[in-house]
């Protein structure tokens, strides 16, 4: 039997606003434990929760960016918990009027295709203390209790993994835009749970769902969802009833296990915070947010197709953040070789930042050196492998190209007559390369001018020594 | 003379007159205190130190020639669920026994602005759950004019300090009827603000959508003095209301020319008891005789407050109460192996009979399944209640009614009976459940126990209310009778 994947996320998001939602503490990550605390985020008795302006904007602002309409009168809920980490035992969330709701985002599917993978709602609420679990007990620190979330649930629209970890790259890249997050999946700022079911092709009635839980990276949001769904083919296929379970990721072994089944579920309790008024929410102040959106991701990746004529590939690619996105437009602009500014930074600086981990704020030469070194290579000065070698001295020191061209006399060699000398001195020593060229091994042409480059120090230019070697080859 | 036998207005003006100091002052409660609380049972914590400090720092102001404004160095004592820094804030529960606040509330952190001097912490039923100050986990408190009879609840040693002299002002909380029924039993005037007038910053919450702080004082002008210097928004208390507090020494006149009070008919029916009626009837032509226009009006929905209310209430103490796990502070059982079992040992162990009733209550009425049949509809019915109020406060200043059906009962006479008990707060529930300003002044007794006479006004207009009380007050002896206790 042929299935059908259902998948929909549930992503919980930080919000990067100074302090937490209830109350003036800072939202620093990390800190000595319990020092970022005060009466009301730890829920102390009497103290009561006063709403962060910010909070509400920010989530309204990501509404915006992701097409959902804002509500004019929203409500704060409480949702009974009773756990250690969860200070008050109750956490305020929004329940049934979230601020926003009914958006979606743009995907592109395999075919070119694009896809609108629908959005439920944007609620916010308040994030748990954490749990430290030492050999002495369990111990709470209560810094992150009350840090803001946004959590932005999906419809379920998603049909693959694939599609999933496209729809969370595509939504961390707008928050991350909008600057309402930092989406640090690493520092938990950007939590993901799948709601993950199948259901026969051509159905339209979906089938009995998972909620995973506990995957930290987009790796692992892939592994996991491709996991579930062969778990849940199997069941079926061997006429097993599936159960509406909660599981959880484990990375290490890769595979999903039980958290706790449906007849365990909490009863959350929901009802109206009476501590907070109900949230009224203005059209003048949706226009004022409005206004500090910037270009998104999407239109930029359109621009930057349609401006540098680049491919829809790269553009996507180059716009996932604002960072690379800014870094590649200003060297398109310096060097006007869009696709060569697109090519280093996809190609050798990416491979270079990932191994040394480092982000594109914290890279240490400037869009104009990396413009400078397109230049040089466009103008024959050094050659593109010298190019390569002149990036890593960049990255790790920050000088100017030119300074390092300089300074290490890579300044590639077009003279016709000195290479001509070289190519001559090495036919006349590798008599038995020309003996294979004549019997049909042209190939031998590429070990030839290896020789060259190498006898040259990398210096001469390999056109030319390409042109001269084919010419003098034919002499004999 | 007596100090202790004196009004915090008086008081006020005798330290402003250099003829007495703050110091003097508080020592003669303290030692009032120590004479008659024994017999009271008031205090759960007396801040002797603390206070005898405080009195000294305001002298020493005094000294350099600084007025006292405010409170101007007078005594208050607080109710033992409003946090004071450095203080016990028990709620009467064993759960929070050694709990010492960190923090003041909003309230607290008035009184000290404003000149008062705190002179303690006082006892209440636990958790504020109750009518009569018999489910107070550590001791009991006795009505000053009868010790055999209950002093009201849940600030009913709030009422019972102020009637014993042992504080001139003291600050109760109310959910329902907690500060009014208990200064009805014990002939105080006790004060319940508009919903959003007082902080809650800092007042352990039971139910947070009727919570709010009372004022309690020997006469009108007491309490309007003690309201004054607490009311107003707060930035740390979301359902405060930024409306400017007006000046309640403006509104103690006598005159009621040109004021219309309502008499509710439903507030004069069955079950309430004919002394308190005829109590109330005397009352009524007081008020007319000083000017007002009386007229019989009829809030037919307050005859489901109470229902609404226990529904209202429990559920969100089954929330409130919910951080009271033995995890962070208070108690925690020695038995608990795990986290669940501290949870629940330390809970079975820590909360008393009454508020174990609520929570089971309130968590009921809130379960899936549930919630619409009971708390859904009783938001509505609150509604309801809410636009019977403005529709009879459109046409009237306010409305007349007893504080209670009875005046105060015997210890034990209700205790087994929950219904019974929770029937004493039948008139003063209702505006909890809107969120009106009420206030009840003494106005007589029956059989030498005391009757409180009860006015409910517009949202806000706390100022109406203290003219209304003051202008019976003044054409009256009532509250300058002394309870017998010595």
């Amino acid at each position: 039997m042929e299935y059908e994947v259902v998948i929909g996320l549930e992503v919980h998001t930080e919000l990067s606003t100074k302090t937490k939602i209830f109350c003036g503490c800072t939202t620093e990550f990390g800190g000595q434990p319990n020092t970022h605390v005060c009466p009301v985020c730890m829920g102390l008795p009497g103290s009561l929760p006063h709403l962060n302006k910010m909070v509400v904007e920010y989530a309204i602002k990501a509404g915006l960016a992701l097409n959902c309409s804002i509500t004019r009168y929203g409500r704060m809920d409480r949702k009974s918990i009773f756990y250690p980490d969860c200070p008050k035992n109750y956490q305020i969330t929004q329940n049934d009027l979230p601020i926003c709701r009914d958006g979606f985002i743009e995907i592109e599917l395999e075919d070119g295709s694009t896809k609108k993978i629908g959005i439920e709602g944007i609620h916010i609420e308040e994030d748990a203390a954490k749990l430290l679990h030492t050999t002495v007990g369990t111990l709470v620190d209560f810094n992150r209790s009350g840090v803001p979330l946004t959590e932005i649930v999906s419809k379920p629209d998603l049909r693959s993994a694939k599609e999933a970890v496209q729809y969370l790259e595509r939504l961390k890249s707008i928050l991350s835009c909008i600057g309402v997050s930092d989406c640090k999946m690493e520092e938990g700022s950007l939590r993901c749970d799948a709601n993950v079911s199948i259901m026969e092709k051509g159905s339209n009635v979906f089938g009995v769902r998972c909620e995973i839980k506990n995957m930290n990276s987009f790796k692992s949001l892939e592994k996991a969802i491709n996991f579930e769904v062969n778990r849940q083919i199997a069941s079926i296929e061997a006429g097993k009833k599936l159960s509406q379970d909660t599981r959880r990721w484990d990375d290490a072994k890769n595979v999903t296990v039980v958290m706790r089944s449906k007849e365990f579920a909490n009863d959350y309790r929901y009802f109206p915070e009476g501590d907070l008024v109900t949230l009224n929410i203005d059209n003048n102040w949706i226009e004022e947010i409005r206004k500090t959106i910037p270009e998104l991701p999407y239109e930029k990746e359109q621009r930057f197709v349609e401006q540098f004529k680049i491919p829809k590939y790269d553009a996507a690619v180059l716009t996932l953040t604002t960072s690379m996105a800014d870094f590649f437009e200003k060297t398109a602009q310096i060097s006007g070789d869009a696709k060569s500014a697109s090519n280093w930074l996809m190609g050798d600086i990416s491979k270079i930042m990932k191994e040394n981990a480092v982000c594109v704020e914290a890279l240490k030469f400037t869009p104009a050196q990396l413009a400078e070194l397109i230049k040089l290579i466009n103008a024959g000065t050094i050659s593109n492998s010298m190019g390569k070698k002149v990036i890593v001295d960049m990255f790790n020191t920050g000088k100017s190209p030119k300074a390092i061209v300089d300074e290490k006399g890579l300044i590639q060699n077009s003279d016709e007559g000195a290479i001509l000398q070289v190519v001559k001195k090495v036919l006349g020593s590798n008599f038995k390369s020309i003996e294979d060229y004549k019997n049909g091994k042209t190939k031998v042409i590429g070990f030839l001018v290896g020789i060259v480059m190498k006898e040259t120090k990398g210096k001469a230019n390999p056109q030319i020594v390409n042109k001269l070697m084919n010419e003098e080859m034919k002499k004999y | 003379m007596e100090l202790y036998k004196l009004k915090a207005h008086e008081l006020k003006n005798m330290i402003k007159n250099r003829e007495v100091k703050v110091e003097e002052v508080t020592k003669e409660f303290l030692n009032r205190i120590h004479k008659t609380d024994e017999k009271i049972g008031a205090y759960l914590y007396k801040a002797e130190e603390e206070a005898k400090a405080s009195a000294k720092t305001l002298d020493e102001k005094i000294a350099k020639g600084e007025i006292l404004q405010g409170l101007g160095g007078v005594p208050v004592a607080i109710k033992d669920n409003i946090s004071v820094k450095e203080m016990q804030n028990t709620c009467a529960s064993n759960i929070l026994k050694g709990y010492i606040a960190p923090y003041d509330a909003t309230v607290s952190e008035k009184i000290r602005e404003n000149n008062g001097i705190i002179l303690g912490k006082l006892n209440m039923d636990e958790f504020a759950m109750g009518s009569s100050n018999e489910n107070s986990a550590f001791k009991k408190v006795v009505n000053p004019w009868n010790s055999l009879y209950v002093p009201g609840g849940s600030s009913g040693a709030s009422a019972a300090a102020v009637a014993a002299f042992e504080t001139p002002l003291s600050l109760g909380t109310e959910t329902g009827g907690s500060v009014r029924q208990p200064a009805s039993f014990c002939s105080v005037v006790g004060l319940k603000p508009t919903y959003g007038r007082i902080s809650r910053y800092g007042v352990v919450a039971f139910g947070s959508t009727l919570d709010q702080v009372g004022t309690i004082g020997r006469d009108v002008e007491d309490c309007a003095l003690l309201t004054q210097n607490i009311a107003g928004v707060d930035n740390k208390d979301f359902t405060t209301v930024n409306i400017p507090v007006q000046d309640y020494s403006k509104s103690l006149t006598k005159d009621l020319k040109g004021r219309k009070i309502g008499i509710p008919v439903e507030y004069f029916g069955e079950g309430l008891d004919d002394g308190v009626r005829k109590t109330i009837d005397e009352a009524i032509k007081v008020l007319k005789d000083n000017g007002a226009e009386v007229k019989e009006c009829s809030l037919p929905l307050s005859e489901y407050a109470l229902a609404t209310y226990y529904i209202i209430s429990s559920a969100e103490a089954s929330s409130n109460l919910a951080r009271f796990d033995g995890i962070k502070f208070g108690h925690r059982s020695k038995e608990a192996k795990d986290a669940i079992d501290i949870y629940f040992k330390s809970r079975s162990e820590g909360f008393g009979r009454e508020v174990k009733r609520r929570i089971m209550l309130g968590t009921y009425v809130l379960s899936a399944g549930y919630y619409d049949a009971y708390y859904k509809k009783a938001l509505k019915v609150r509604n309801l209640i809410k636009q019977d109020f403005d529709r009879v406060l459109k046409e009237f200043d306010a409305v007349v009614c007893p504080t209670s059906p009875t005046t105060a009962f015997k210890f034990g006479e209700k205790t087994k009976d929950v219904l019974s008990m929770y029937l004493s707060d039948i008139y003063t529930v209702p505006v909890n459940i809107s969120g009106n300003p009420a206030i009840s002044v003494p106005c007589g007794f029956v059989n030498n126990l005391p009757v409180g006479l009860q006015f409910i006004g517009n949202y806000f207009r706390e100022d109406t209310l203290f003219n209304l009380a003051y202008s019976y007050e003044a054409s009256t002896e009532w509250h300058k009778k002394s309870a017998l206790i010595e």
